[in-house]
């Protein structure tokens, strides 16, 4: 439910930067470990951007794989989930590498019109 | 000919103001033979590609980043109570006040979808409170945080109780400037809980497991919840207690007094 929130907050940044500009794309970055579910952001993000400049923008998700390194032995491992254990020494000690990212990366306006 | 970008429209001179933090690139179309005639043909057109590389909470983090600067200019010691709706977050809060309020200045700002019933709760124990009614919302935001605080007005050297909204889910994407979130769970929950709801349990530093006075009552292995939540988060301060015969509420009243006492922040 959060990615409705979440939504509201990308046509709300885009929106601003987009200076009064029709936005025709946007580009998200969304890790596997951010808690965030990109079908829902998908399906929230035409009912936030009715009504704004981004209305109609077409959205596209890039989905980071998460990583980890154990503190314990060193090892870097993919982690497909944010909990898991060391899969050489079997320490719960992981730290994320990446895979929680929620960015937007750019968006496409159409310049003049 | 636009100087901006080379298309043949005029830009309003307020369009070309560059943003702060962001660059942008003139969209560099295919060569004319590789592209459908209609859109050669088209005039004004052409597109801007804007890289914004930006956080899409980074407003959130923004004010809650300033809350807890807030908080630790004046020694106040904010801790963001998370749990699933009726693990007894307002019991444990109640018998908390009861027990504290005389000795320690605390204030409390309730998060609840709809209805002022768990703010008129705490203020039956004599303890401020601020109730904040997210409407739709599944949690607190920082921004909500910093308006309840205005109206609150935490004393220095004072304990901040934020009972966020119950949800083990989205309360742990908001950062709301605490020091610490306590997630509270209970006895009458799967012992797996911390399994099903990582982030949670991950984001959280102390975990009080409440209505231990239910346990005998339950078929609830204790040992095996908790050996689930440090597989988890394997650095969880946990306090098994209850908030009804206040078993076990005493560690729990330790650490307040030992981290408001050590004016340092605790991190996860």
């Amino acid at each position: 439910m959060h990615e409705l929130s979440i939504c509201r907050s990308i046509v709300a940044i885009v929106a601003e930067r987009a200076l009064g500009q029709r936005v025709t794309r946007v580009r998200l970055e969304i890790g596997r470990l951010a808690a965030v579910l990109p079908d829902a952001i998908r399906f929230c993000f035409d009912v936030c951007a009715a009504g704004t400049p981004v209305a109609g923008a077409e959205l596209e998700i890039d989905e980071i794989p998460g990583r980890a390194a154990c503190d314990a032995c060193g090892l870097e491992l993919a982690l497909a989930v944010p909990v898991g254990r060391c899969s050489g020494c079997g320490s719960a000690n992981l730290r994320v590498l990446c895979g929680r990212e929620l960015n937007i990366k750019e968006m496409e306006t159409e310049a003049c019109v | 000919m636009c100087v901006t970008c080379g298309c043949n429209g005029t830009h309003d001179a307020a369009d070309d103001r560059p943003a702060a933090g962001f660059a942008r690139v003139p969209f560099r179309p295919a060569p004319a033979a590789a592209r459908p005639a209609t859109a050669a043909s088209l005039p004004g057109r052409d597109t801007h590609i804007v890289r914004l590389e930006t956080q899409i909470l980074g407003k959130n983090q923004a004010i809650a980043d300033r809350n807890r600067r807030h908080f630790e200019a004046r020694n106040i010691l904010a801790l963001n109570l998370v749990s699933s709706p009726g693990a007894g977050k307002t019991t444990l809060l109640e018998r908390t006040l009861t027990d504290l309020g005389a000795a320690l200045s605390i204030g409390v700002i309730e998060g609840d979808q709809a209805t002022s019933n768990d703010a008129e709760r705490i203020r039956a124990t004599g303890v401020k409170a601020v109730q904040i009614n997210t409407g739709t919302g599944c949690h607190l935001e920082a921004d909500m945080v910093e308006h309840a605080v205005e109206s609150l007005q935490p004393a220095a050297d004072s304990l901040l109780l934020i009972e966020n909204v119950g949800n083990l889910v989205c309360p742990a994407l908001f950062d709301l400037g605490e020091q610490a979130k306590v997630v509270i769970f209970s006895v009458t929950e799967g012992e797996d809980k911390p399994l099903k709801y990582p982030h949670m349990f991950r984001a959280a530093s102390v975990l009080l497991l409440s209505k231990l006075d239910l346990l005998p009552h339950t078929r609830f292995d204790a040992e095996r919840a908790l050996a689930n939540a440090h597989a988890v988060n394997p650095g969880l301060t946990a306090f098994p207690l209850s908030a009804y015969t206040g078993a076990g509420m005493d560690a729990w009243y330790s650490w307040l007094r030992h981290k408001i006492g050590l004016r340092t922040p605790i991190g996860p």
